[in-house]
C-alpha cells in the first residue's frame, strides 16, 4: 500500500506502507520531519498530522485518549490525528495526509 | 548562595540508563551525583508513560515505566547516589587536570573526574504554542510555569490548556487576578474531575471566563502582551490580557548539550562502541542520546552501554588501579557492596 505525505515544507512524498505498521513508523522510517518522541505510546503528540478530507471517513475518529493528547498541541484542526494511531491497511491504500508544524523535530 | 560539590562522576539525566549507570559505577566504588531537569527520577519513562507497559526489558515480561524506575531506584540504593532535581546543566568546562566543572541553572558548581550524559531525547522543556513572535514575550508576560504567584496579582490572565496544570492554576490564581480566562479547544478536560467541577462553579459565579477556542496571535510591545487573539467556532475573538500561561505539556529538546563542543549527529552525541566515550575524553554518553553505527534506541542497549562506560570511567577515576572483572553472583566483595553478603 502507498501513503502520500506532504511534509511541513509542502513537499509530497509517496511512501510504501506495510500492512499492520503504524503510519507514524512509516513516516519516521522514511526520514521525514516528525519527532515521534514516545515511539507510539500515545503519550506525546509529536507525530501530529492532518488527514486529507477525502480520507477522514476511512481513517475513522480519534479515541478519547488521542483527543486528550491532541490537547497538548496548539495547531489542532478538525482533521487532526496522531499518525501513530493510524494502522496501515489495504483500506487506506492511497491515504493522503499532511504533517503538522508541531510534529517537526525542531518544534 | 552558590554551592560547590566534588564527586567522581556526574550523571546528567536520571532516566533508566542513567540510573543503571549508578549501579555499574557503584560496583566499581565510584560515587556519583545525578542532575535532572525533572522533579523526580525516571526520565521519559516516568514523564511520558509511567503507567504504560513496557515489554522488552529482559526478565520482565511486562513492566510499567514507573515500576521499572522504582526497581532501579531500589537496585542502586546501596550506592547512595545523590540527586539534584529540577535543574539543568548550563555549561561544562574541562579543567587543566582533565577533570570537569559543571554549572547548573540552580547556581551549583560540580567538580567531577567523569561526566556521563544520559539525557535520552534531551531535556524536557515546555511546549511552545505555535504563535508567531511568542518568544519576545516569554518570561516577561508569557510564562510556562508559575514561579511567583505575585507576578499574577491584579493582572488580566489567560490560561490555555485542559490538563491538570491549566485547571490547578485557574483555581489558584482566580482569587487574586483582575480577570481570568481559561481557553481550551474543547469542552472536555484531562484533569482531576474535582478541579473541573470547581472550575465550572467559578465560571457559573462569573469569576472565571471559559472560552472554547485556540490561541492564534498576541498583541503587545516591549515584551508585554496586551491582547490574546483566539480562533473560535464563532469567529476570531480578542481578549485583553497582561499575562498568558500556556500549558501544553513538555517536549524534549537537546538544550545546552548542543553547545558543549561534542561531536553531534542529528541531535545525538557521537560515541565509540568500546567505551561510549564522546569526542571529549572523560565525557561519556549512554542511552537514547548517543549515536554509533547500528545504534538501537532501546533501554536494554543503554544498560549495556552503562556497563562498558563504567569500566572505562574506572580507569579515569582511579588511574593505575587494576580492575578485576567480577560477577555479582560469585564475588563476595561485590555482594558486600550490595549489602547482601
Amino acid at each position: 500500500m502507498k501513503i502520500n505525505v506532504t511534509d511541513q515544507a509542502g513537499e509530497v512524498h509517496e511512501l510504501e506502507g506495510l500492512e499492520g505498521w503504524r503510519v507514524m513508523e512509516v513516516i519516521r522510517d522514511w526520514g521525514l520531519n516528525i519527532k515521534a518522541e514516545c515511539g507510539g505510546a500515545l503519550s506525546c503528540a509529536t507525530c501530529h498530522c492532518y488527514v486529507d478530507s477525502d480520507w477522514l471517513d476511512a481513517v475513522g475518529a480519534p479515541s478519547e485518549e488521542e483527543e486528550d493528547m491532541l490537547d497538548s498541541v496548539g495547531d489542532v484542526k478538525p482533521n487532526s490525528r496522531l499518525s501513530c494511531q493510524i494502522l496501515c491497511s489495504d483500506d487506506l491504500d492511497g491515504l493522503k495526509l499532511t504533517l503538522a508544524p508541531s510534529a517537526a523535530k525542531d518544534s | 548562595m552558590s554551592t560547590e560539590i566534588t564527586t567522581d562522576v556526574v550523571v546528567i539525566g536520571a532516566g533508566p540508563c542513567g540510573l543503571f549507570a549508578a549501579f555499574e559505577l557503584g560496583l566499581l566504588d565510584i560515587k556519583c551525583h545525578f542532575i535532572d531537569i525533572l522533579d523526580r527520577p525516571g526520565g521519559q519513562c516516568a514523564e511520558l508513560y509511567p503507567e504504560k507497559p513496557i515489554y522488552d526489558i529482559p526478565a520482565f515480561p511486562v513492566v510499567t515505566g514507573q515500576e521499572l524506575t522504582d526497581n532501579l531506584m531500589t537496585q542502586i540504593a546501596p550506592f547512595s547516589p545523590e540527586f539534584h532535581f529540577s535543574r539543568m546543566v548550563n555549561s561544562i568546562e574541562k579543567l587543566e587536570d582533565g577533570s570537569f566543572k559543571l554549572v547548573t541553572d540552580a547556581d551549583e558548581t560540580f567538580f567531577a573526574k567523569v561526566v556521563v550524559i544520559a539525557a535520552g531525547g534531551g531535556s524536557f522543556q515546555p511546549k511552545r504554542p505555535p504563535v508567531e513572535g511568542i518568544e519576545q514575550y516569554e518570561n516577561k508576560s508569557v510564562f510556562y510555569a508559575v514561579r511567583r504567584i505575585e507576578d499574577f496579582r491584579d493582572q488580566d490572565v489567560v490560561i490555555v490548556g485542559g490538563g491538570d496544570s491549566a485547571l490547578d492554576w485557574t483555581l489558584n490564581l482566580a482569587p487574586i487576578v483582575r480577570t481570568l480566562t481559561l481557553v481550551h479547544r474543547r469542552d472536555a478536560f484531562k484533569a482531576a474531575p474535582a478541579s473541573v467541577n470547581k472550575m465550572k462553579e467559578l465560571v457559573a459565579e462569573g469569576k472565571v471566563n471559559f472560552q472554547l477556542g485556540q490561541i492564534a496571535k498576541l498583541d503587545g510591545e516591549d515584551g508585554q502582551i496586551n491582547h490574546v487573539h483566539l480562533t473560535t467556532a464563532a469567529g476570531d475573538l480578542s481578549i485583553p490580557a497582561t499575562r498568558l500561561l500556556p500549558f501544553f505539556g513538555l517536549t524534549m529538546k537537546l538544550g545546552p548539550v548542543a553547545d558543549w563542543g561534542l561531536e553531534l549527529n542529528d541531535n545525538t552525541i557521537v560515541v565509540d562502541t568500546e567505551k561510549f566515550e564522546t569526542s571529549v575524553p572523560g565525557i561519556f554518553a549512554i542511552g537514547d542520546i548517543n549515536h554509533y553505527p547500528g545504534k538501537l534506541k532501546l533501554i536494554l542497549s543503554g544498560f549495556h552501554e552503562a556497563a562498558l562506560m563504567a569500566q572505562a570511567a574506572k580507569s579515569i577515576v582511579s588511574p593505575g588501579e587494576r580492575v578485576v572483572f567480577q560477577y555479582t553472583t560469585s564475588s563476595t566483595k561485590l555482594q558486600k557492596k550490595l549489602g547482601v553478603a
